[in-house]
């Protein structure tokens, strides 16, 4: 049941990306161009997305997850030096790109090599960062 | 506001999903997680983020196949570029433990403050970086 759950989830989530055109890396630089020729559109889909869920999610953590038997959710608070550097790294990507990891895989339905390119290399730096000892993963 | 009816309607849907997985599973949808999970064979609780994978690429499938002009655009990026985005995005989301659907879509609504500096800083970061494109 949880696996058809997950399908349905990620079948929807995907229309969601695809609808909104958050998988077109033209319109997402678009977005992230503020001081050049500002396309504000994709604004609506963060803004609806997190409007939809902070009025569901208090409710839902109130009930307690259906199929499972507790939530899985990091309650840290800490900022540390991790959570910077690794997000100024993925807003470099995504900039570069106008992709990030849920486009990147909707978009392998175009059969483009680039889009091939990009997601094999994402695999690779997740993989890489999970192999090295400098930066430990905190959760 | 109506040019932005799509933006909504993809929004809401977004919202929708991820909302779906907090309830039945108990779990955010972070995607860059799921991703990274799934690299890592020992884990044993993996079966929800292949099918979640799945259903991701199967509703492109489905779009492509029913309305193909969402698909009308080029990836214009260079193949070097793609290669370098791929490792940044990769590696970066590992570092700071999350992407726009973990870190904005999930994580803002929960009010946590780490989710909220993330998505601040990435979206900051990729601001400049097109800045910096649109220059050069």
């Amino acid at each position: 049941m949880r696996n058809i759950i997950s399908l349905i989830s990620g079948f929807i989530f995907s229309l969601g990306l695809i609808i909104s055109q958050m998988i077109n890396p033209e319109k997402v630089q678009g977005f992230l161009d503020v001081f050049g020729s500002w396309d504000v559109s994709l604004m609506f889909v963060m803004g609806a997305a997190v409007g939809i869920n902070l009025v569901l999610f208090p409710v839902i953590i109130k009930r307690g997850p259906c199929l499972n038997d507790h939530f899985t959710l990091s309650l840290s608070s800490k900022v540390d030096l991790n959570l910077l550097l690794g997000s100024i790294l993925f807003g470099v990507g995504w900039g570069v790109s106008g992709i990030c990891p849920g486009p990147a895989l909707v978009n392998l339905v175009k059969f483009d090599s680039k889009m091939v390119l990009f997601v094999s290399s994402m695999f690779f730096g997740m993989l890489v960062f999970s192999k090295q000892n400098f930066f430990k993963e905190n959760i | 506001m109506s040019q932005f009816v799509n933006q909504l309607i993809g929004g809401i849907v977004i919202g929708i999903s991820s909302s779906m997985m907090l309830y039945f599973l108990g779990r955010i949808t972070g995607i860059s997680g799921i991703c990274a999970n799934i690299l890592n064979l020992k884990f044993k609780d993996n079966d929800w983020r292949i099918f979640f994978i799945l259903g991701l690429i199967l509703g492109g499938f489905f779009m492509k196949y029913f309305n193909p002009s969402y698909f009308n655009f080029e990836i214009k990026g260079s193949a070097f570029q793609m290669i370098f985005a791929g490792l940044l995005v990769g590696f970066g989301t590992r570092l700071g433990s999350g992407c726009t659907s973990g870190r904005g879509v999930c994580g803002i609504p929960r009010l946590s403050k780490r989710s909220i500096i993330a998505t601040l800083i990435f979206m900051f970061s990729g601001i400049v970086t097109v800045t910096l494109m649109r220059l050069i």
